[in-house]
């Protein structure tokens, strides 16, 4: 039996970076190559020695695919491309060619400049990696190579977000990267055809949340923020500068416009023009309420929020700050957090997931003091909220996207090993499929079934068709064809008889059987073939039988009877030699019928 | 497989190709040339118009014709509102159609007629851009038309002249069958009929019912110009339609799809082939610098989108370069703000240059940029704009300047020699576009910019796809007319000409299917000796399951017995032989029937008789089963089979 098999080289049980590594058909397709936030040494990279120990790495991989610009999904690309050595095709789509190479860049300058870290890659490698993607549009097939197959569905997630179907042969995969179900402000949701993969890899980083209804989690969200500034305090809110903070600005700029409120809004950074203007032009990957009303109003550009300055930290006052990195693990983000921690009045809002080792991850746990370098301590007073706006998909969307596609096998990745295990449980009643959760460097081994490629004679088909048409409708009825299946230079075909003999040019040999019965029934012959019609009809159901001119026949089975009116009958059975089993049954049945 | 033409303007396509049982329109173009026989239809009333005199054909009294037809300059014109030809349809029941393929905006015009209240129930599909672009063409028409109440029904129109054509001067007497010439649809029914539409991407493969999968590969020719590929696991077909090499603002076509197709049809080349687009839009240039240097506005009589997106790239460098970067340009179309507004986020779909701006991030166009400095300004109609100033560049559409703001515009300026008309648009020629104009003062520039393939890249192309087959419409086929430009290829041609069919040689043998594991593993192939070498088989008995037009081959749950096939002819003595060793002896043989070259071996003591011929063996027995199988062996035992 094929096999598929999967090794996550990161997203094994957690959350950290995402790198699976997936081989079928003989093909090695690497999903994702992202990078960990929570290290600073070599852990961040995904382990690339696994898959060779040394040599060259291209040879191994016949492609790599991006599912999105997020840096734990794409981090390590430079680093692999530039740095490992891999030369082979890369796929992402286009906005995430665009958005991505500013990301990384912005990444690098924090570890290399801030940080001063060494053996990092450079601007110029971020550059020449981006030069050997090769952008894809939504639904695009994109031939590899000649088995190797990929098409990208759209994800939700961020601007250019994707899920990807991969098939070699008849093998076939779906990879969703991150993704969301239900449409926010500025996206729509994630959709995806039955194209009935044979496993479905999917994220799982909402595995056992249910969120209440998003209208919901808005209106609290808005709420917080306005009593907050309205104490006069300030709120910080860490975003990344692409993706999130878009549609938190959307939700604000209208709040403010609605309320007349005159706080003022900050963006900090330089990037949040670019970022909007990036949204301006892939306006069609945003929803469709954003994209029938551009020409009009462009929903991204914002009248309430202003650029942030750093020396708008210590203004007194209310304000609101979008500051990036999301997690908070460096960064201005991070200067903000420390300069307005120990303020009561002050409030912290994650609207996202945060990685483990992240200063965000510390404070949601709960932390009050956080340790920096150099023996800094923060004590942290301000209000810390948690609220999910990270748009992935919750328990209830992952169910329904496998409801959507219906796969043969789910695979759980991007998430934490007991939530994981709860959806596992969850997908194997609900679905009664597989569903398994490698751990990293752990392989998980997926039988699909043979399926092979073959040509199907018309001729064969179409007398089929005939006699299954001509007989009633029964939608349970098996049609069991019979013919000869042909092997020329590794391809099948699947003849008929006569079709096989013109093709090789030989003669066919028919070989016929005549039986003979008496049979002491007084009366025409004609009625003698009435009364055995009447047997056969009824001994041999679900056949056809015919009588014309005297003669019974059940597929090459003839049955004559012959005989003057008032004297014993002779009944000739005939049969060709591949309805053997036909003829001596029915042979069988009129000889017992005589006795 | 059938090819129908339903078209009779070769640049305005419109195929029916009937295959696999599905019936496939290949684009469905309207053809506007009739428009031209009507009078301008006017946004504000012109005195000028209305006092024509009025045309009656000599040695004509024909009450019902009174104030029909219209005299101008020594032409005469229909008055009544503007009609198009669309696709004939006699020849195909549009309720039958089961899919349209659309190749691009300008071949989509006849949608409404085909989709709307014809009981049609298919897919229409077209790329995004196609969509989009081909919904403002629409609706700018629908628009125009509909102030002058000229779409629907509404309203009775001239129709008597339809019966004296031939009667009438020329060119009006040269009129294409103007009795199946209709007016533009409804808003309403547009709306309906581009609702319709589903939207693909470049090579995505869309599932036609199964049978086939149909996909869109760039053309090269206008933004979401699609060329279309039918494939079945056996046969290909490619349509090629609009197709562009030049490299201008969408993607480069993509050849290596075309490639190998079993039939390749050719549709909608250049209508200018005597014109270099390159030379077209050096000369506009120039012609534009002079007629504003001199104090003149120019009018652009264009389309509102296409060409007049490179146009405005062009012109705003040139004017730059010549120092007349301060002439306002001007854009004026009911769908100006959406289809300027649009072109800057398909990013998807431009050239890989235009591409590289939006990573910075910038426009693909520069034309945002241009508005934003204000050179450029758009409006919906000549009376939004408020500050009209002069001497400007304006683009305004009909270029048939039989509807629209360039009717309004010609009319203003037609007395004033300063000004001048460049037409660009290559589907009207241009003298019969300005016939009710005339007298015209203006001056008036030819300046055609189709990119469409010409005839010597057209061959070229041919030549590198290597169909097996090629499909072309009349207009482009050798004969009528030595020295006319024409597609030769050393590959069997199909013409085909409106009204008519014309069946393609493609014929079908064999559908793909799948053959399930454990049947495959049930078989054993036998090679087949004296047939063409390196053939194997077996017989193979399957479960047939046929869903979506799809075919799978698994196993039968009771293992039904293959039928083997036997060939040639067993040899008697052999036939003996094994019979003795099965143990059924004591064979006499005796010769045939005269003159058929058989014998029959006789076995008395099983009462059973043997006849052996060239072709089959019949053998009459009683009924023992054991003997029989004895028989079948021995039998098997001498015959070559699987």
């Amino acid at each position: 039996m094929p096999e598929i098999k999967i090794t996550p080289l990161g997203a094994g049980q957690d959350v950290g970076r995402s790198c699976i590594l997936l081989s079928m058909g003989g093909k090695n397709i690497m999903l994702d190559c992202g990078m960990h936030m929570g290290y600073n040494d070599e852990r961040r990279f995904p382990d690339f020695s696994y898959i060779v120990p040394e040599g060259p790495i291209t040879s191994q991989i016949d492609c790599v695919i991006i599912s999105h610009f997020h840096l734990d999904h794409c981090g390590a690309l430079p680093y692999m491309s530039e740095m490992v050595g891999y030369t082979g095709p890369i796929y992402m789509t286009h906005p995430t060619k665009a958005i991505a190479p500013i990301l990384l860049e912005d990444m690098r300058k924090v570890a290399v400049e801030r940080k001063g870290e060494s053996n990092f890659f450079t601007s110029q490698m971020i550059k020449d990696c981006i030069k050997k993607v090769t952008a894809v549009t939504l639904h695009q097939s994109v031939m590899v190579d000649n088995e190797l197959e990929i098409k990208a569905y759209y994800a939700g997630h961020v601007l250019g977000a994707a899920m990807f179907w991969i098939r070699v042969g008849s093998q076939s995969v779906v990879y969703t990267g991150d993704y969301n179900m239900t449409p926010d402000r500025h996206l729509g949701a994630a959709w995806i055809d039955k194209c009935r993969p044979d496993l479905l890899i999917s994220e799982s980083t909402y595995a056992t949340t249910i969120r209440d209804s998003k209208r919901c989690r808005e209106r609290d969200f808005l709420k917080k923020v306005h009593e907050c500034v309205e104490k006069g305090g300030k709120v910080l809110i860490p975003v990344f500068a692409l993706g999130r903070a878009q549609e938190l600005c959307i939700l604000l700029e209208t709040y403010w416009e609605r309320m007349n409120l005159k706080y003022p809004v900050y963006f900090a950074l330089g990037l949040t023009e670019k970022a909007n203007n990036y949204y301006k032009m892939f306006i069609t990957w945003t929803n469709q309420k954003i994209r029938k009303t551009f020409v009009q109003r462009n929903m991204f550009d914002f009248k309430h929020i202003k650029p942030f300055d750093k020396s708008y930290i210590d203004n007194p006052g209310a304000m609101v700050v979008f500051a990036t990195p999301g997690m908070l693990h460096a960064g201005l983000s991070l200067n903000i957090f420390k300069k307005w921690a120990p303020y009561e009045q002050n409030m912290l809002i994650m609207p996202g997931f945060c990685v483990q080792g992240t200063v965000g991850h510390k404070i949601l746990n709960g932390a009050k003091k956080i340790e920096f370098e150099n023996r800094q301590v923060v004590e942290v007073k301000m209000a810390v909220e948690y609220m999910s706006f990270s748009a992935h998909a919750d328990a209830k969307g992952i169910m329904q996207l496998i409801q959507y596609c219906e796969p043969k096998n789910v695979l759980l990745v991007h998430g934490e090993a007991q939530k994981m295990e709860f959806l596992k449980d969850k997908i194997e009643k609900e679905f009664s499929i597989n569903c398994y959760m490698p751990a990293n460097g752990e392989t998980a081994v997926i039988n699909t079934p043979t399926k092979i490629p073959i040509d199907v004679s018309l001729r064969l088909l179409k007398a089929e068709a005939v006699r299954y048409n001509a007989q009633p409708p029964d939608p349970k009825r098996r049609r069991v064809v019979h013919g000869i299946l042909c092997v020329k230079d590794n391809r099948l075909s699947f003849l008929d008889i006569d079709e096989v003999c013109e093709e090789i040019g030989i003669n066919r040999h028919i070989i016929r059987f005549t039986s003979t019965v008496r049979f002491d029934d007084p009366g025409p012959a004609v009625k003698t073939a009435e009364k055995l019609k009447g047997l056969l009809t009824e001994k041999l159901q679900g056949w056809s039988i015919t009588i014309s001119d005297g003669n019974i026949s059940v597929e090459s089975v003839l049955i004559k009877v012959e005989g003057e009116d008032d004297s014993t009958k002779n009944i000739y059975v005939s049969w060709t030699n591949q309805d053997e089993d036909l003829g001596s049954y029915i042979l069988g049945l009129l000889q017992s019928m005589v006795q | 497989m059938k090819l129908y033409c339903l078209s009779s303007d070769a640049a305005k396509p419109c195929f029916v190709l009937s295959f696999k049982e599905l019936l496939i329109m290949l684009d469905c173009g309207l053809s506007a040339h009739s428009v031209l026989n009507f009078l301008p239809l006017p946004p504000v009333p012109s005195t000028r118009l209305a006092s024509l005199p009025t045309y009656t054909p000599p040695h004509i009294n024909d009450p019902l014709l009174e104030g029909e037809l219209k005299e101008c300059c020594g032409r005469v014109f229909v008055d009544s509102v503007p009609e198009f030809c669309p696709p004939l349809d006699k020849v195909v029941d549009f309720s039958q159609l089961d899919v349209i393929l659309i190749s691009n905006y300008t071949c989509m015009m006849a949608l409404p007629f085909i989709t709307e209240e014809t009981g049609f129930k298919g897919q229409v599909y077209a790329t995004e851009p196609t969509l989009q672009i081909g919904r403002f063409y629409l609706e700018e028409l629908s628009e125009w038309l509909s102030e002058g109440g000229a779409t629907g029904e509404g309203g009775p129109g001239a129709r008597r002249w339809k019966e004296l054509v031939h009667l009438l001067p020329p060119p009006l007497a040269q009129a294409v069958r103007p009795r199946a010439w209709r007016r533009l649809f409804s808003a309403a029914a547009l709306a309906r009929s581009l609702a319709r539409v589903r939207v693909v991407g470049y090579d995505e493969r869309v599932d036609l019912y199964g049978a086939l999968d149909a996909t869109a590969v760039s053309s090269g020719f206008c933004l979401g110009s699609a060329n279309w590929v039918l494939r079945s696991a056996h046969e290909k077909v490619a349509y090629v339609s609009g197709s562009s090499t030049l490299t201008t603002h969408p993607r480069p076509i993509n050849q290596a799809a075309l490639r190998g197709a079993d039939l390749l049809v050719l549709a909608a080349l250049t209508q200018t082939p005597a014109h270099n687009p390159d030379h077209m839009l050096g000369d506009l240039c120039v012609h534009a610098a002079l007629t504003l240097r001199a104090g003149g506005s120019v009018l652009l009589p264009v389309y509102p989108s296409g060409v007049l997106y490179d146009l405005l790239e062009c012109l705003s460098a040139h004017l730059e370069g010549a120092g007349l970067g301060g002439v306002p340009l001007y854009v004026i179309s009911p769908v100006a703000d959406a289809s300027l507004a649009y072109s800057n986020i398909l990013a998807e779909w431009v050239s890989g240059g235009k591409q590289a701006r939006v990573a910075l991030p910038e426009e693909p166009f520069p034309h945002a940029a241009l508005a934003r400095a204000g050179r450029l300004r758009h409006a919906k109609a000549l009376h939004h704009l408020p500050d009209f100033r002069q001497p400007c560049v304006v683009f305004a559409g009909h270029p048939s300047l039989r509807f629209g703001a360039a009717v309004h515009l010609l009319e203003l300026w037609a007395s004033n020699p300063a000004h001048a008309v460049i037409f660009t648009e290559p589907d009207f020629p241009y003298v019969e576009a300005l016939a009710p104009f005339q007298p015209l003062a203006m001056k008036a520039f030819h300046c055609p910019i189709d990119t469409s393939l010409n005839y010597s890249q057209a061959n070229k192309l041919v030549r590198e796809l290597r169909p097996r087959e090629l499909a072309l419409p009349e207009q482009y086929a050798a004969g009528g007319g030595a020295g006319r430009p024409h597609v030769g290829a050393d590959v069997p041609t199909v013409v085909v000409k409106r009204g008519a069919a014309k069946a393609a040689a493609v014929r079908r043998r064999a559908a793909r299917g799948t053959l399930c594991g454990a049947l495959a593993a049930r078989a054993v192939p036998r090679e087949v000796a004296g047939g063409s070498g390196g053939l194997r088989a077996a017989p193979l008995a399957a479960e047939l399951r046929v869903r979506d037009a799809r075919v799978e081959l698994v196993a039968p749950p009771a293992p039904a017995r293959a039928a083997p096939l036997h060939w040639s002819s067993p040899d008697v003595e052999a036939l003996v032989r094994a019979l003795a060793r099965e143990g059924v002896g004591s064979a006499r043989v005796e010769a045939g029937a005269e003159g058929e070259g058989g014998s029959i071996v006789h076995l008395p003591r099983h009462d059973t008789l043997v006849h052996v011929e060239p072709h089959a063996t019949h053998v009459f027995c009683e009924g023992r089963p054991d003997v029989r199988q004895a028989l079948r062996r021995a039998l098997a035992a001498c015959l070559p089979h699987v």
